[in-house]
């Protein structure tokens, strides 16, 4: 896409959005006018939850928009693709965390990595920490569960994530030798 | 404010310095970047407030913790992985929502679920991963993670 074609794109999206809003805020409206009685507790729980975003989303704001100047994308693929081992996993979780966008951002970085050599493995635990245990979504996390909550899921979701990483490293290694193996039976 | 949020500006505000210091137009470029972001999340962000608002005002405790609290069993837990693995909301919305209904009467398994499924998972973006990184890769990956995240789910609701 074009960076022009990307801006229309993006700005149309954010339209979208405020339009869904304008239509929730008169959706809110009407059924509070249906039952008056609910007004109390729908504004001061909004409200409550409103403060609790607002002294945090900014500076979780700052924080990602840092790191995407700071660290391109480029970087990331550059140290992905030369690792291995339990360094390597490590790595790949650490990147992974990194705030740079959405999921469907790092899909083509995977497929490019893998293209150039890089552990599946490797590759799918950095998918998973990129999915799952960004920074700015630990703090929001963090702030709204509790310590307790954030680190524990925190711990399990590494664990899990590294285990499914090598199983699927071993399902897909077996299934291409199979695939070898048929070839060479074909001939 | 409390120590979290105190901790979390703090982080901001000293990588903010930091940043000045090494290179001022790239951290003149992040903030920008920060508030554009900030802008475009804003109405969403303001969307789900509202919709914590009415979900606590108009579903009393009682309704939440039938459907997802301690009593609603695998099958609900099950239903609750599966609505997180299709909602496409930003993960950093899903973490209040998951407070306001841990605190009246969601069990720990059933937001734990949502959550890890909610982040791990992406129906809608699945046939854009397909298309980049083979069947074989995204379905495995998006199928073995729905089955970590209840196992997390249901560890940590052994141990909170």
């Amino acid at each position: 896409m074009k960076p022009n074609e990307k801006q229309a794109d993006q700005r149309k999206k954010m339209i979208r959005s405020w339009i869904f809003f304008g239509i929730t805020i008169v959706f809110v409206v009407v059924l509070l006018s249906i039952f008056p009685e609910k007004t109390g507790p729908v504004t001061s729980t909004a409200q409550e939850y409103f403060i609790e975003m607002m002294v945090i989303l900014p500076a979780v704001m700052i924080i990602m928009g840092l790191f995407s100047v700071f660290i391109p994308n480029e970087k990331v693929v550059k140290y992905l693709g030369k690792t291995s081992g339990i360094k390597g996993m490590a790595i790949s979780i650490l990147i992974g965390t990194i705030p740079t966008g959405p999921l469907y951002i790092a899909f083509p970085m995977a497929a490019t990595l893998l293209k150039k050599g890089a552990r599946v493995s490797n590759i799918i635990v950095f998918l998973s920490a990129w999915a799952c245990i960004k920074i700015p979504q630990e703090l929001v996390e963090l702030r709204f569960l509790g310590v307790e909550f954030m680190f524990l899921r925190l711990i399990l979701t590494v664990i899990f994530v590294i285990l499914m990483g090598v199983i699927i490293e071993r399902i897909i290694e077996r299934d291409k030798r199979g695939n070898i193996m048929d070839k060479k039976r074909g001939e | 404010m409390n120590i979290t949020a105190i901790i979390i500006n703090g982080i901001a505000f000293a990588a903010l310095i930091f940043a000045f210091i090494k290179d001022k137009d790239k951290a003149v470029k992040s903030i920008k970047i920060a508030f554009k972001s900030f802008i475009k999340m804003l109405p969403v962000v303001l969307i789900m407030i509202i919709a914590i608002g009415l979900l606590l005002g108009f579903v009393p405790p009682e309704q939440i913790s039938r459907f997802v609290g301690e009593q609603s069993g695998v099958g609900g837990i099950l239903l609750v992985g599966v609505v997180g693995a299709l909602m496409h909301i930003p993960a950093l919305l899903s973490f209040p929502l998951a407070a306001s209904i841990l605190e009246n009467g969601a069990s720990v398994t059933a937001v734990v679920a949502f959550i890890t499924t909610l982040t791990m998972i992406g129906m809608i973006t699945l046939p854009l991963e397909i298309k980049i990184l083979g069947k074989k890769m995204a379905l495995l990956r998006n199928g073995i993670s729905f089955v970590i995240a209840i196992l997390i789910a249901f560890i940590m609701g052994m141990i909170l």
